[in-house]
């Protein structure tokens, strides 16, 4: 849920990557961080493990610049991909005004992939949200790995609905600006649709 | 679908007016309010040594975690929170169901004091973000977003 503040001038939104355990949410996260100005973020938290897999989730604020006045901050969060942590997941979901859904492309993490896409739909259902209203896009992560799958079997299994969806290679950086303009662009787009 | 917030700028004074006396009163560091999703909207006293923006998206977190544990132990929520440390204590208190409000404070105060000035100032908080809501509600002020354009968006992204 999008927070405006006409005092302050400034739009707030809610982002949260999500996808199966290892897919590269965080490493999206870190590569956004590392390659920001550094007047444009804020300082990135991870709640991890000790062995770094994210136990509640990852935050980085981020400002985009303004428009007509406004400062348009956006902050995005990941999710625990790991099954177990069902319940820190739907607490992160709360309040979200768009989300990257991100797949790992190799061919022995579908089964994950699936599931974890499923588990998005019904943990935005308990929170009143309909996916398929909401500004949504598909990554499709590990691009460069030999077992990746193409292309088409990926878009056929994890995005039905054809949203907008990129191919990555996260630690490299590739596709990762490219998907969050993508949702950040569908998010102020439906902030307008709203206003 | 929930309703988004919306801040004015007349809201924002008295909300800012209420965490004054509050920081006056309680003899406390700081006093933020924090949407229940982790933004900052007003605060008082000794903030800009603070990463506000971190500390409230922890502090929502850290209280969504905590509404869910009551829930699952069959309570509505636990209202209050309150952490100790050797310098700095934290009190954290869920307001209206909608806002979090959190007071640090060290040794010149003390617990019960923040916890009275507290549930002063909670009264007259739910009393602004019941106004808040309704005129947010009605549609009544202007929308920023009306007259954004698609260029308007495009330039956000431009290199």
């Amino acid at each position: 849920m999008s927070f405006i503040n006409y005092s302050s001038r400034e739009i707030n939104c809610k982002i949260v990557y999500y996808g199966p355990g290892l897919c590269g949410k965080t490493t999206n996260l870190q590569y956004i961080y590392n390659k920001t100005n550094p007047e444009a973020k804020g300082k990135m938290i991870s709640l991890a493990t000790e062995t770094e897999r994210t136990l509640f989730f990852d935050f980085l604020p981020l400002s985009l610049g303004e428009i007509r006045g406004f400062k348009t901050r956006f902050h995005l969060y990941t999710v625990p991909g790991q099954v177990f942590y069902d319940a820190s997941r739907k607490l992160i979901l709360k309040g979200v005004d768009g989300v990257v859904y991100c797949g790992d492309s190799q061919l022995e993490r579908m089964e994950a992939n699936i599931e974890s896409l499923e588990n998005l739909g019904s943990n935005l259902q308990e929170q009143g949200y309909d996916l398929a209203k909401l500004p949504y896009v598909v990554q499709y992560n590990k691009r460069d790995l030999p077992n990746a799958m193409p292309l088409a079997e990926l878009e056929e299994a994890l995005n039905p609905t054809k949203v907008p969806s990129f191919e990555a290679v996260a630690p490299k950086g590739i596709g990762v600006f490219d998907t969050l303009k993508a949702v950040a662009k569908l998010v102020l787009t439906e902030l307008r649709k709203g206003g | 679908m929930i309703q988004q917030l919306v801040m004015y700028e007349e809201e924002l004074v008295q909300i800012n007016a209420i965490c004054e006396v509050l920081h006056r009163d309680a003899n406390a560091k700081a006093v933020l309010v924090i949407d229940k999703n982790g933004q900052a909207f007003a605060q008082a006293g000794d903030t800009h040594e603070l990463d506000v923006t971190s500390l409230s998206s922890l502090t929502a977190g850290n209280v969504a975690a905590t509404g869910a544990i009551a829930q699952l132990l069959s309570e509505k929520e636990f209202a209050g929170q309150f952490h100790e440390g050797e310098k700095t204590n934290v009190h954290i208190s869920i307001i209206g169901q909608r806002v979090i409000m959190v007071v640090l404070f060290d040794e010149r105060s003390s617990l019960g004091l923040v916890r009275l000035r507290v549930r002063k100032a909670t009264v007259e908080l739910v009393n602004v973000l019941d106004l808040l809501m309704k005129k947010s509600a009605s549609g009544s002020q202007p929308s920023v977003f009306s007259e954004i354009t698609d260029d308007d968006i495009d330039n956000l992204f431009n290199d």
